[in-house]
């Protein structure tokens, strides 16, 4: 796994080699684990809103196969954006373009991770999950990574499916079938991509730009991305009460969800407003920043929800 | 007496031994996991039958 040179391990006087010296850190960075948190808790919340009582270890294994797909994805997609990350100030310190893992080598673990997962899910849960789970990563790697991010700037929004599925994933593997509220709740994720995503491309529209990355700010200009920055946080605000209304949820989450809608359009209005200098910037890596802030808070509101009714069921 | 060949090939700088090691034993305790989990299921799935399949 460290060879620089497939020929210094030809027999010969010794070859000390420094590159590719990676540890089991550097490996797990290779899995985006701020991504694959998100994905673990979106599953999470999509297994515990399922009909049925979940089995705690199966439930705890099909999490984790989820959590190593994600992983897996994450690592593939390092390893066919390697020539984009080492251009951009923020993932030019990723372990393939630091030169910490070899291109290969992040395929191959990334290649490793994705088969055991979707085996696993399938062996723990259900064909149903473990082929979505299949398909999640295909989705974003391929359709995704290799296509639609260097085409279209409609790169992100297409692709948002893919960030969206685990809920869908994980209802699958608890009760072995998809439901409405699962649906919902890839729809709130699905949505929210884009003000998400857009929100940093203003403020890191050059990096993208030199990336040859077609980005809305930069192929549509920032003043049409503001205005969709806004359209789909309208979108989404009361998509985000649709799982309380529909009694996917409880009080506890109706209340969160109305109560962070309004600094959600808020943060959105202003960046739809404020278009000139630093104080744009700032405000878009604000929403940039409340827009994570929101879907950890609903999610994870489901979780609490859900999850203490789970803990009742046990006698725990 | 026959002197023995001078070793050859790659020589690992010691970071890279350290690292080879935390990742082998990552390895390990990943498939340890694995094993725990698989026997945990196995019990779920199948039932404390599994192990009197004539009882």
């Amino acid at each position: 796994m460290s060879l620089a040179n497939p020929q210094s391990s030809q027999a010969g006087p010794l070859v000390a080699i420094e590159e590719y010296s990676a540890g089991p850190k550097e490996y797990f960075a290779l899995l985006k684990p701020r991504v694959m948190s998100l994905v673990v808790l979106t599953a999470l919340a999509g297994m515990l809103a399922a009909p049925g009582n979940l089995n705690p270890v199966v439930g705890f294994a099909s999490l984790l196969a989820i959590a190593v797909g994600a992983g897996a994805a994450g690592a593939l997609n390092m390893w066919w954006d390697a020539d984009i990350d080492i251009q951009m100030a923020r993932t030019r310190l990723r372990p393939v373009p630091a030169g910490v893992i070899a291109s290969n080598d992040a395929l191959a673990f990334g290649l490793i991770l994705a088969l055991l997962s979707v085996l696993i899910l399938a062996v723990v849960a259900n064909f149903l999950a473990a082929g979505l789970l299949a398909f999640t990563i295909f989705f974003y790697v391929v359709i995704y990574s290799m296509w639609l991010k260097r085409w279209t700037p409609q790169n992100i929004v297409i692709g948002g499916a893919a960030g969206a599925l685990p809920p869908i994933v994980g209802c699958a593997a608890a009760c072995g079938h998809v439901t409405l509220d699962s649906f919902v709740l890839f729809a709130i994720i699905f949505i929210w991509t884009p003000p998400h995503f857009w929100a940093l491309a203003l403020v890191k529209c050059r990096d993208y730009e030199r990336a040859g990355v077609p980005m809305m700010p930069n192929v549509k200009g920032p003043d049409r991305t503001r205005l969709e920055i806004l359209a789909y946080t309208l979108l989404l605000a009361p998509l985000g009460v649709l799982p309380w209304l529909m009694g996917a949820a409880g009080a506890l989450y109706g209340a969160t969800s109305v109560v962070l809608a309004l600094p959600l359009i808020g943060f959105a209005w202003r960046v739809f407003r404020v278009r000139e200098g630093v104080e744009a910037n700032k405000i878009a890596m604000r929403l940039f920043g409340f827009t994570i802030l929101y879907l950890f808070a609903l999610f994870g509101v489901i979780v609490l929800e859900r999850g203490f009714g789970l803990f009742a069921h046990w006698g725990l | 007496m026959t002197p023995l060949p001078l070793p050859t090939g790659v020589r690992l700088t010691e970071q890279q031994l350290k690292n080879r090691r935390m990742r082998n034993i990552a390895i390990a305790l990943c498939v340890t996991l694995l094993v725990v989990l698989f026997y945990a299921i196995t019990i779920i799935k199948v039932g404390p039958g599994v192990l009197h399949p004539e009882g």
